[in-house]
């Protein structure tokens, strides 16, 4: 698997190599075999202490991933992933940690400072071993106690899946079932943790879920799970991700993400998305592909996805809502920033089931160096839904002439109430406004940043305050030697 | 302040200004007057370092520099301005951040503190004034929508917040109607100054009733072809450009 190695070698690059930092051998001990079988599955399974129902779960997917094979249908290209040479398991304790920020590469920590990443925050995030962790301890606790009194669970899957599983039994594979698609059920097969949230009926959670936890989150790893359930008139703002380059060592990323909404509920889904893209030569990088869907199962209910993407060599990514509950809505804001060699196909889906159903689909899409930005849509309305509203915008912008974006939107109407609107642009960002902004004094790279960003506004005022601030400059990063 | 010797500015493989000689002063005032096509607006190009202006020959000094080997930005953080022609329309961008970045990327290129918001907004709130821009268009995103009168208007302000030493005026009076024309003259006078040089290039000889020049230069064909007192644009409201397209 050598675009493994080759990610591994780039990636200990910026993170330090790990046998000078402390992989010791004992860790051997703590990863599953090489490569993928039931005993695998069952290695995994016996780690976290799972009950026998869980295990099941898993081998069935795993049963069934035998017999599918990968989808080729998405604009991107990458060589073959062999999966019998990769590991599925390593304890998160086992990530290298590094003495001190001396050892991080500076190119990293340049980064940190752009984003504005107080230094502690730094620490955890290129992996230093921090023991005297400031006071993020209280802060965690004060917090959970504070989530606890209104009777919100937030807590690692693993735990969930033993300290909660009659909620896990109910909800796990009903927004994405195991058989999904051949990275859902690969992920299915060998999820390694991830978050289980579930806000009871009435209640508005208190704060925005993650965002004073991101720092604390332990390394999930490749083949994240989340699920998260807002029972009937709840609601959940759910930030996702890190705006700053996080260290990793794998690869092959495919995470599921399920939301369930039940009558009047409504959650807010944000994701900031910077894995490692590759380096300026297309070397290396993340393939990030996810699966998140969510079911507005009740009535009156609601979903909604904001996207930040600029990270991964590869992503393929659709963030969809089953509009099952009459009156339910769906939202979904996207940026989509790629450079360089990055490849990315990524949309959404609104599936309207019930009756006066609506969307709306908000996408941008930057595209700049030599990457390659596609936008993949389907807005679909079944017979039965009455009285459908949907409201599609692509915008794409291209930087430079050797990039590419391409708009794919797949519309089905089985209703003949529907009003579905579909607009799509495709723009240059302009000599004159580059030069406009150069002539008031702005540098190159930050006039792009200006104009990206008026470009993104619509999207980036849907994120939490505190986010849109980081993925603001975020943008400007990731468009860093696309001028000039 | 600028000194520009024989010039010789190509586009596209053609030349557009073939030799041009001017000396500009501070404290002055030129205006450049000629027909259409006569290479007006290249020249203030060159001067600002728009891509896609190849200079052939000659020389620029400004301020004792060389000002055609510095960039775009460089050259605007050292005082050069040009208001637009058209100003150009950026959505998404909200005209006080653009205000913003603007002045603190001047700040920043000559060593100086960033302005944090309630300054600058003081800053902005008192140099809006004058120039009848209201807040509700600070907070449209900048140029988008906005008239012909409020766009020259909004390059005024950021004019009179930037504070440059050489400001060349493009057309500055096209698409505005009389009352506009008296609000944007009354902005660009209440900024002269003795350390500041202005260059005010028009076709018409209205604009040079409310900004009067110290000399006025004629351009045809890429070549100044006279030069006089301010008495010399009223000479050609009188008989045109006739004699100098032929």
């Amino acid at each position: 698997m050598a675009a493994i190695r080759e990610t591994v070698e780039t990636v200990d690059q910026i993170g330090g190599e790990k046998c000078k930092y402390g992989f010791s051998t004992d860790i051997e001990s703590e990863r599953a075999p090489i490569g993928l079988s039931e005993d695998t599955i069952r290695f995994i399974s016996a780690k976290k202490n799972e009950p026998q129902w869980m295990l099941d779960w898993r081998l069935q997917a795993y049963r069934r991933w035998l017999q599918m094979e990968e989808p080729k249908w998405a604009k991107v290209s990458y060589p073959p992933i062999d999966f019998q040479n990769a590991y599925y398991y390593s304890a998160p304790k086992q990530n290298a940690k590094l003495a001190s920020l001396d050892e991080v590469d500076p190119k990293l920590l340049e980064t940190y400072k752009k984003l504005g990443i107080p230094l502690v925050e730094q620490q955890l995030l290129a992996g230093v071993a921090v023991d005297a962790v400031f006071d993020s301890v209280s802060v965690v606790t004060t917090f959970k106690s504070k989530l606890a009194e209104v009777g919100v669970i937030f807590c690692p899957f693993s735990e969930a899946v033993r300290e909660h599983p009659e909620l896990v039994k109910k909800y796990l594979g009903s927004v994405v079932p195991s058989s999904d698609n051949y990275y859902a059920t690969l992920n299915s097969a060998v999820f390694s943790d991830g978050s289980f949230v579930y806000i009871p009926p009435g209640v508005r959670c208190p704060m925005e879920l993650s965002t004073y936890f991101r720092i604390n989150e332990k390394q999930t790893g490749q083949f994240e799970r989340t699920l998260i359930i807002a029972d009937k008139g709840a609601y959940v703002s759910y930030l996702e991700g890190c705006t700053a380059p996080q260290r990793d060592e794998n690869q092959l990323h495919a995470a599921v993400v399920e939301l369930v909404a039940l009558d009047d509920a409504e959650i807010k889904y944000s994701t900031v998305q910077n894995w490692f893209p590759g380096d300026e030569d297309g070397k290396g990088g993340i393939y990030n592909f996810v699966t998140k869907r969510g079911d507005c199962r009740g009535a009156r209910s609601k979903i909604s996805w904001t996207q930040v993407e600029t990270g991964s060599a590869v992503t393929w990514k659709y963030p969809s809502c089953i509009l099952r509950g009459d009156d339910s809505r769906g939202e979904f804001y996207s940026i989509a920033i790629s450079n360089h060699f990055q490849q990315v196909d990524s949309g959404t889906k609104m599936l309207h089931l019930g009756k006066n159903t609506s969307s709306r689909i908000i996408s941008k899409g930057i595209a700049a160096g030599r990457s390659s930005n596609t936008y993949r849509g389907l807005v679909s309305v079944h017979k039965k839904a009455e009285n459908v509203r949907n409201f599609t915008q692509c915008d794409s912008s291209l930087i430079g002439p050797r990039c590419s974006a391409h708009t794919v939107p797949y519309i089905e109407a089985k209703n003949p109430t529907a009003i579905l609107e579909h607009e799509a642009t495709t723009s240059n960002i302009s000599e004159e406004q580059l030069f406009y902004c150069m002539q008031r004094g702005v540098p190159a790279e930050e006039a792009v940043a200006l104009i990206v960003n008026g470009f993104c506004r619509d999207v980036l005022q849907q994120l939490p305050m505190e986010f849109a601030v980081e993925a603001q400059k975020l943008v400007g990063i990731s468009l860093e030697g696309s001028v000039g | 302040m600028l000194e520009i010797k024989n010039l010789h500015v190509a586009v596209d493989g053609k030349e557009i200004l073939k030799g041009i000689d001017l000396t500009v002063g501070a404290g002055e005032v030129h205006a450049i007057m000629g027909p259409n096509g006569s290479g007006k607006s290249t020249l203030s190009y060159v001067l600002a370092g728009r891509d896609g202006y190849e200079v052939t020959g000659g020389s620029v000094t400004y301020k004792g520099r060389d000002l055609l080997a510095m960039n775009i930005d460089e050259r605007a953080s050292a005082g050069v301005f040009l208001a637009f022609q058209y100003p150009i329309e950026i959505p998404g961008v909200t005209t006080m951040t653009f205000l913003k970045a603007a002045v603190n990327a001047q700040r920043k290129a000559r060593g100086q503190d960033e302005l944090d918001a309630p300054r600058f907004l003081k800053l902005v709130r008192e140099k809006s004034k004058p120039l009848n821009v209201a807040d509700d268009m600070l907070k449209r995103a900048l140029n988008v929508g906005f008239s012909g009168g409020e766009k020259k208007r909004v390059e005024i302000l950021q004019m009179s917040l930037l504070e440059p030493s050489l400001a060349v005026l493009d057309e500055t009076d096209s698409g505005l109607d009389i009352d506009a024309l008296k609000v944007v003259a009354q902005g660009v006078n209440s900024l002269r100054s003795p350390d500041r040089a202005m260059i005010v290039i028009t076709h018409y000889q209205r604009l040079l009733d409310f900004i009067v020049p110290d000399t006025v230069h004629v351009l045809s064909k890429g070549r100044i072809v006279r030069s006089g007192g301010k008495e010399l644009a009223g000479e050609l409201e009188r008989t045109g450009y006739a004699e100098f397209a032929a």
